[in-house]
């Protein structure tokens, strides 16, 4: 199992490079000049030259490349060319309000997702699984910001009963404030919880062994939790994993709405000033969040499922997920 | 070994209702099981067998499945009309199953342990944890693993030895009825003996009573009391073993016994039979053996025969009066 650990660890290297690899060049391919985006309306040309050769912007890019490459290997993740704050500072002062909402958002999608697509199964094609399922393709295809538009003008501005923007201080403030964005976070990710599991869970709900737990005389409760629920948990854990780890990366857009003071929206401001460092920060810390969760997510397939973990022990096992970056 | 009667199964009618259409699964079953007896019920594949053992446990699955009509008596009552709660009194207590597939019939995530202890638990609150965790060691012991591999889960194990963790779930509580769903047919030839004396040896040891499915009549032959001879959902001849063996008179329990290597009395002239079971979709009005049958004549696809009595509870159903020899 730890040998397992640590080759998936290990195997975060190449993802990581990867990443950075293509934002990197995407970034640099874009046009504006971070100089002049640095320097304002009013810089002569003699100033953003100056200042061009200072970032190091006139180097070939691959030099670029591989000097930024080399100072991160050595924990300097550089500094924003906006503000001068080094972007490690920035990412780990805005990732816990980030995780706060994250949290938060996949409780919502877990406390409506996995009962609703529990009963849909148990009672499949009944009125209740037509209308959950219904609502469920609405949550998937609804976008999140016009979802989080519509709960702010209804439960903020006209009926004022949550803050519409920004994160409050304090504890009871601060749940108040969350209230609005989690639920715009989580009822996306909710609808996809429902879908996996009534999916996961009708499959198993036909298996043999299922009718061998009804022969014992167990009643239907039992037979639901204890034979069914845990054996649909695989498919079901993954969907959750890939949601967290997404909510974890930053909801951009729920982010933006809010005036959420987390990664996402950190994001979307040094994108649009051309932020190289700061992007390229955010970016990396996103990818290793992703990974880290998705490590968790295979981790935890082994205490649901005793085949994957002799599997995990067994020498020479080979790589049997792909790590979506 | 004849008791009183234990189980009486009146005119089950199954059906499968599916996109394709109604499929008339089982049509008018009657049998009856004697306390401590075992019955072989034989036929062939697609003939109702596992809709009949899963119907006296009210575990056909609805949809597709339902009970159209029947009675199913163990000691008296009525299985079909209990309540929920005293059916889960039944299940697994009074009456338990062996399903056909070993390697799909037990949870993958539950140790086997686990899953003994599940079913000892449910039907006797009284024990302590202790308790329960030591019948279920002497039950897997009785069927032949060792304690140690208690905690083992099911993919650790071989198929015939699932199979034997399964026949330890269905005997934990003493059942007075096993419904034993071809319980080797899954299995490797040269274990299926074993499992099937393990099987007897026990049902003998806690007095239970079994019926005993199986598409083969040679399984059947070694260790049955009656026989009960099942075709496209019909009962089409029952009797005692001797009978049957002896004096079949159904020509497709005929056609049975000659498309077995071991019993045809002439072993030159083995004779699988010819053509196929009717689709249940469509059944024919008359007798559904007549397509197939050397003795059919015109009156046989005028309406399905009944059963008729042809002297010590040996009933056929077949307006012919063919003994097997005749039909050598
Ligand atoms: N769940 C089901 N849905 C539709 N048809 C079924 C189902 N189960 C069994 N059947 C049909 O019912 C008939 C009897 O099946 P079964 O009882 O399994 O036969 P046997 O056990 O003798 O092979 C077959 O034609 C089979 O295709
Ligand atoms: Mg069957």
């Amino acid at each position: 199992m730890w040998k397992y650990i640590l080759k998936r660890l290990l195997m975060m290297i190449p993802v990581l490079l990867g990443v950075t690899f293509l934002v990197f060049f995407i970034l640099n391919m874009t046009p504006g000049d971070p100089a002049a985006i640095i320097l304002g309306d009013q810089a002569t040309p003699e100033a953003i030259a100056q200042l061009r050769e200072e970032l190091g912007l006139n180097d070939p890019l691959l030099i670029r490349y591989v000097r930024y490459i080399i100072d991160m290997l050595h924990g300097d993740f550089g500094e924003s060319y906006k503000n001068g704050i080094s972007v490690a500072a920035q990412v780990l002062d805005k990732f816990p309000n980030t995780a706060v909402l994250a949290v938060a958002g996949i409780l919502v999608a877990l406390v409506i997702g996995i009962p609703v697509g529990i009963i849909s199964a148990r009672k499949q094609y009944s009125a209740l699984d037509n209308t959950s399922m219904v609502l469920s393709l609405l949550g998937v295809s609804m976008p999140n910001f016009w979802l989080g538009l519509l709960l702010s003008l209804l439960f903020a501005l006209k009926l004022g009963w949550f803050p519409s923007q920004g994160m409050g201080s304090g504890f009871v403030p601060l749940l108040r404030s969350l209230v609005l964005p989690a639920i715009t976070l989580g009822t996306g990710s909710a609808a996809t919880v429902v879908r996996m599991t009534r999916s996961s869970m009708l499959e198993v709900i036909r298996q043999d062994y299922i009718s061998t737990a009804r022969a014992k005389g167990l009643d239907e409760k039992v037979i639901t939790k204890r034979h069914m629920f845990r054996n649909a948990l695989i498919p079901i854990v993954t969907a959750v994993g890939l949601q967290f780890g997404t909510l974890l990366g930053g909801a951009m857009l729920t982010e933006t709405v809010f005036s959420w003071p987390g990664l996402g929206r950190l994001m979307v401001d040094s994108l649009n000033s051309k932020d190289i460092p700061m992007v390229l920060g955010s970016v990396l810390f996103m990818t290793i969040m992703f990974s880290f969760v998705n490590l968790a997510v295979d981790i935890v397939y082994a205490f649901i499922d005793p085949r994957i973990k002799s599997l995990y022990s067994k020498a020479g096992f080979k790589k049997r997920r792909v790590v979506v970056a | 070994m004849n008791g009183k009667e234990l189980l009486k199964i009146e005119d089950l009618e199954i059906r499968y209702e599916t996109d394709d259409g109604i499929v008339y699964a089982l049509n008018g079953v009657s049998l009856h099981v004697n306390e401590g007896e075992t019955l072989g019920l034989v036929g062939e594949t697609g003939a109702g067998k596992t809709t009949l053992a899963k119907g006296i446990l009210r575990l056909i699955q609805t949809p597709p499945g339902k009970i159209v009509n029947g009675k199913v008596y163990f000691e008296g009552k009525n299985v079909l009309a209990m309540s929920d709660h005293d059916l889960h009194q039944v299940r697994g207590n009074a009456i338990s199953m062996v399903f056909q597939d070993p390697m799909t019939s037990l949870n993958p995530v539950m140790t086997v342990g686990e899953q003994i202890e599940e079913v000892i638990a449910v039907h006797n609150n009284s024990l302590s944890k202790e308790e329960i965790r030591e019948r279920a060691i002497a039950m897997l012991k009785r069927v032949g693993i060792s304690a140690d591999r208690i905690d083992e889960y099911p993919h650790q194990f071989s198929g015939g030895m699932k199979q034997r963790v399964i026949i330890a779930i269905a005997l934990a509580c003493n059942p007075k009825l096993l419904l034993a769903d071809e319980p080797t047919t899954a299995l490797d030839v040269t274990i299926q003996a074993q499992v099937l004396d393990m099987i007897n040896k026990l049902k003998t040891e806690m007095n239970t009573a079994m019926i005993l499915i199986s598409h083969d009549l040679g399984v059947v032959a070694q260790t049955c009391d009656r026989v009960a001879i099942i075709y496209a959902g019909r009962i089409v001849e029952t009797g005692n073993l001797r009978d049957i063996y002896k004096n079949p008179k159904h020509p497709y329990t005929v056609g049975l016994l000659d498309s077995i290597p071991s019993l045809t009395r002439d072993t030159k002239r083995l004779k699988p039979i010819k053509g196929l079971m009717p689709d249940p979709t469509n059944l024919p009005s008359g007798c559904p053996f007549a397509p197939r049958c050397n003795y059919a004549s015109s009156a046989c696809s005028e309406a399905v025969p009944e059963l008729t009595d042809r002297g010590n509870g040996h009933l056929v159903r077949c307006i012919k009066d063919i003994s097997g020899k005749e039909g050598q």
